[in-house]
């Protein structure tokens, strides 16, 4: 019973930001989090970027996302470091689940990249798993092209839509 | 949504036909290389009663404009008429047409009482001076007139190129609005030439490639509205829609029906990995058809059932494959430079169209089974998703254009490459579905 709700509430969780905040992703989502992470005096304001327990401290300190090579699923060296983290933050902070959305640039075929996001966070789902993280714990999704966070149409944005991201659900307040 | 239903029925013939002409007949051979369009003209239509003059110019609009639109044609503008059509019933004067040079002459006439139209028509070829084929007529509701001159420009169409009608049928796609990093996307159906459209879904959650029943009445597509791609099955008339189930943890995609109907092929992603698999739509007993670490999408079967057109990139890239409906060994049809992906069998199942990159350009492509004779008909930034009509003689796609503000747009194309032109919708639309023609 207990597994059925937090699918749930993972679920109803990720609907939530998907529909909200489509640029949760973007670097100017990052700001707010970041300069209102210490109260006035100094304490560690629970849930901001400070707090190496919360989702804001996951997504800019650890790292919630690994890029990739064109028409690439395998990871990179830098993405192995980032995903050796999320698999360290994952173990300490325990109480949350993830799910992996992965993701193609443009330039491909709408069910060609459906299936190469999905390459994308099966291979960052399995090296967490190797790391020690339940699978239990994790899900995956592929979104293809269809939620670029740039939105030019050459290499420097291509770049950074090639991805597999981490989002946390769950954690202090569930 | 029940009003698009409508009655409508090809009556007996009605009248007299003159005796076919010995001389060359009106015939365009859509096959020759250069087409000189035919001139034709389509005076406005005979009102037989009070409440019909309005719908008598529309009517005979819309037939003009189907006719034109698949560039065959050309329309000669009334202002050079000579005669006008007063009664629909008199001898045509066959020398006032020829002077100006019109080879086929439409005349129709049409009847309104209350909701009811009756709609006439005759084709006349000029130089021959006699009518090519019986006068027909259709009768059906006022909310449906458009199908009616639909109907009168399918038989025109037919008759001059020998070609399966298609103008009375329907395209459901994903109507898009908003920027490239917020897009919204909904279901919408509309006539073949953009009027008429009607919404299936809200934008809550993505949707994806349509496909329509091979009967015309329900629809598959991909949503994300459980937060997971799954397929659903939608009945037009009613909009209910039911989920086909898939197993915790899997994504399910790109649906297809089968011809009879009864089965939908789709790919099923694990793990990872994306395999093309069947279900029997009402047990949903579902069949594994095939197998490898590669992946394999975009499942189309042919006209008759037996075999299954699809996407893999097994050999390292993209490549068209065929294989038996009921799975086992698939053999390469694609062998061209570049990769080749969502490939769809045409009606007439002597051609699969296809989604060609190459070079950093997208194509839309038709090529035999055995992969010979490969046509590329478009070049662009980004050309996807072809879908037959119902005749297999044009396409329609979607054109994704470049940049921060691109957009997607309809467009359809002729099979000779000729004829290319954007469909109009009132927002941005991908992944059309083209309907068989409307019974």
């Amino acid at each position: 019973m207990k597994r059925i709700l937090t699918a749930g509430l993972l679920i109803a969780a990720l609907a939530t930001t998907a529909c909200t905040n489509p640029d949760r992703f973007g670097a100017d989502g990052l700001g707010a989090g970041a300069t209102a992470g210490a109260g006035a005096n100094g304490a560690i304001v629970p849930g901001s970027a400070n707090d190496p327990t919360s989702t804001a401290f996951f997504q800019q300190s650890v790292g919630d996302r690994v890029l990739f090579a064109v028409d690439q699923s395998n990871l990179t060296t830098e993405g192995r470091a980032t995903l050796n983290a999320q698999a360290q933050w994952l173990l300490t902070n325990s109480d949350y689940q993830a799910v992996i959305e992965g993701h193609a640039d443009e330039q491909g075929t709408r069910e060609y990249n459906l299936a190469l996001g999905a390459r994308r966070a099966n291979a960052a789902q399995e090296h967490l798993i190797s790391k020690g993280v339940p699978a239990s714990r994790l899900r995956v999704v592929s979104y293809g092209k269809e939620r670029p966070i740039e939105i030019c149409s050459n290499e420097a944005c291509y770049a950074k839509n090639r991805r597999a991201v981490t989002v946390l659900a769950g954690g202090l307040t569930s | 949504m029940k009003q698009m239903f409508l009655s409508i029925c090809a009556g007996l013939t009605l009248f007299l036909t003159g005796p076919l002409a010995a001389q060359e007949p009106l015939r365009i051979i859509i096959d020759e290389a250069i087409i000189e369009p035919l001139p034709v003209a389509v005076p406005t239509f005979q009102a037989e009663s009070a409440e019909a003059s309005q719908l008598a110019n529309e009517l005979a609009r819309v037939v003009a404009a189907d006719l034109t639109g698949t560039g065959l044609f050309r329309e000669i503008p009334s202002s050079a008429f000579i005669s006008t059509v007063n009664d629909f019933n008199a001898p045509v004067q066959y020398a006032d047409w020829k002077a100006i040079n019109a080879q086929a002459l439409v005349t129709g006439a049409v009847n309104v009482q209350g909701n009811n139209v009756n709609v006439k028509f005759r084709l006349h070829d000029v130089f021959s001076g006699a009518e090519l084929g019986n006068g027909l007529q259709f009768s059906g509701t006022t909310e449906g007139w458009r199908r009616m001159a639909h109907k009168v420009a399918d038989a025109v169409y037919a008759r001059i190129t020998g070609e399966g009608p298609y103008f009375d049928s329907r395209v459901v796609y994903v109507s898009e609005t908003g920027p490239k990093d917020d897009r919204k996307k909904r279901l919408a159906i509309m006539d073949y030439d953009g009027a008429n459209v009607q919404y299936l879904t809200d934008s809550n959650a993505i949707v994806l490639a349509p496909r329509f029943s091979p009967s015309g009445d329900r629809v598959l597509y991909t949503s994300y509205e459980s937060g997971f791609p799954r397929i659903y099955v939608l009945d037009i008339g009613s909009v209910q829609r039911r989920v086909l189930e898939s197993a915790e943890g899997t994504m399910s995609f790109a649906p297809r029906f089968s011809p009879s109907g009864q089965t939908v092929v789709y790919s099923l992603t694990q793990g990872g990995n994306t395999d093309i698999h069947s279900m029997d739509i009402n047990s949903g007993q579902s069949v594994r058809l095939t197998n490898t670490p590669a992946i394999e999408t975009a499942p189309s079967y042919s006209p008759d059932g037996t075999r299954i057109v699809f996407e893999s990139d097994r050999s390292g890239t993209q490549q068209l494959y065929v294989m038996p409906a009921t799975g086992g060994e698939a053999q390469r049809i694609s062998f061209g430079e570049g990769r080749y992906g969502t490939p769809v069998w045409s009606p007439r199942g002597d051609l699969v169209a296809f989604t060609k990159q190459n070079k950093g350009r997208f194509h839309i492509g038709v090529m035999r089974l055995d992969g010979s004779q490969e046509r590329l008909l478009t070049a662009s930034f980004l050309d996807e998703g072809p879908t037959w009509a119902p005749n297999g003689r044009v396409i329609m796609f979607s054109r994704e254009t470049q940049g921060a503000g691109g957009s997607s747009t309809l467009y359809s194309v002729d099979i000779s490459g000729r004829n290319l032109r954007p469909v109009s919708t009132p927002s941005g639309g991908s992944d059309p579905s083209w309907s068989p023609l409307q019974k």
